[in-house]
């Protein structure tokens, strides 16, 4: 298979929901451009991306590693007690005979949020450089699928449900990582929030490189 | 609103879903690589309708045992006692519990319905070449998109609670069989939206249109 030809100017696109053809127009920073016939989110000029979403995976970064070594949830009854980390629940299924969804709770609770953080923290670092080089390409590729499988809001949310639960028969001690992980759920969608794809892509080493020169050159003079 | 409506497919042009360059395989190519990134191109997801109909009726499959087989097995002094999904939410209404109760509700009954015939209109409709509704059923695909992973809240409620109730001999609670089919259900559902082209929705419209532009193709 060989590399397609790319058209003269990187400012024309065709939309991912409707395949309209179209020109992203210049934007302000914060503003936003979306498809005439769909509606979809074109582009949204980030104010300051890279630097923004650096600090933002840097805090996400060491609250994933408090909220994985704490314990999460206890409770108290007639003077036992218990209590379990976000992996004490995925391992537990494990154990209990239900080793698949054992490992579908560790991806989408534990994997899949580190694989988030970690690659847009690689992503952001390589995204600094003047031309940031392949691998930077690769890794952002496949970054909206680590986020589409992340999924501790959806946790959050599901633990909350057990704790109100329990609490009909025991006494429920919330741990740190229960409030850590609040925190993470928004540090993590600002994260998203403030990353511009687009400021990358602009700049990035092609993977075809004796084309970028053509397309490339148009594309700093317009973005 | 550049051009009349005409689309990267029609112009020959694909567009790559990795980083939106805009690019033109070799002539009589139906696919290649993206110059910039390096994904495979083709005009459409490949094999999009059957392969969102296999994922859409492994769903369907699994959505029967998930609600019928018990996903959570509390065993007391007094006996073991099972409870389907459908039994949980009844459970959890209480004068306090009851938002809790709504939130499993529609999260774990509602929206796994809703996707699979959201889904299952999507695709029909799509087939069958409709050119109506289009600004509707995308935003029914984004809606399906968007809400899918909320499904998963009850496998989480069900882990964190059987990890948590562990005083035997007093109560113990353990997850039962349907917890695998209801969270097989969550995942086909979103492979399926995955799979998914939501240009399909479009294309009958878009050539519908050209043809009555007489717009010439390069």
């Amino acid at each position: 298979m060989s590399y397609n030809q790319p058209v003269g100017d990187t400012s024309l696109i065709a939309c991912l929901h409707c395949d309209l053809l179209q020109r992203i127009p210049e934007l302000e920073p914060g503003a936003s451009a979306r498809c005439p016939r769909c509606n979809k989110e074109l582009w949204r000029h980030r104010v300051d991306s890279l630097n923004r979403t650096l600090a933002l995976t840097l805090g996400a970064t060491l609250l994933y590693v408090i909220a994985n070594s704490v314990p999460m949830l206890g409770l108290t009854i007639v003077g036992r007690d218990a209590s379990t980390t976000v992996v004490g629940g995925a391992v537990h299924l494990w154990d209990n005979g239900q080793k698949i969804v054992g490992v579908l709770v560790l991806f989408t609770a534990v994997i899949a949020p580190a694989l988030q953080i970690g690659l847009m923290l690689a992503i952001v670092i390589g995204g600094m450089r003047a031309r940031p080089p392949r691998w930077v390409g690769t890794l952002l590729r496949h970054h909206p699928t680590t986020r589409i499988w992340s999924m501790i809001e959806v946790m959050m949310v599901g633990v909350l449900v057990a704790l109100v639960k329990i609490a009909d028969y025991a006494t429920v001690i919330p741990g740190l990582a229960l409030f850590v992980l609040w925190v993470l759920v928004f540090v993590l969608a600002g994260m998203s929030a403030a990353f511009d794809s687009r400021d990358v892509w602009d700049r990035i080493q092609w993977a075809d490189e004796a084309q970028r020169d053509g397309a490339g050159e148009l594309a700093e003079g317009t973005s | 609103m550049s051009g009349m409506g005409i689309t990267a497919m029609q112009r020959g042009l694909q567009s790559c879903e990795g980083c939106g360059l805009l690019s033109r395989p070799e002539s009589g190519d139906q696919e290649g690589r993206c110059p910039r990134c390096d994904e495979r191109l083709e005009f459409r997801k490949p094999d999009s309708f059957q392969r969102t109909w296999a994922f859409l009726i492994a769903a369907a499959i699994c959505y029967i045992p998930a609600n019928v087989l018990p996903v959570l097995t509390t065993t007391t002094a007094a006996g073991a006692e099972s409870d389907t999904i459908l039994q949980g939410v009844v459970l959890l209404w209480s004068p306090t519990g009851w938002p809790l109760s709504i939130i499993v509700l529609v999260a774990s009954i509602m929206i796994p319905s809703a996707k699979i015939l959201a889904l299952g209109y999507l695709l029909i409709t799509t087939q069958r070449g409709s050119v109506t509704n289009n600004e509707q059923r995308i935003r029914m695909y984004r809606m399906v998109e968007f809400i899918g992973r909320w499904s998963m809240v009850d496998v989480f409620v069900d882990t964190f609670t059987a990890a948590l109730i562990q005083l035997q001999p007093l109560m113990s609670v353990e997850p039962g069989p349907g917890l695998i089919f209801f969270a097989a259900v969550v995942v086909f559902t979103m492979l399926a939206v995955e799979a998914f082209d939501p240009r399909l929705i479009w294309d009958s419209f878009s050539s519908q249109e050209a043809g009555s532009k007489e717009v010439t193709y390069a």
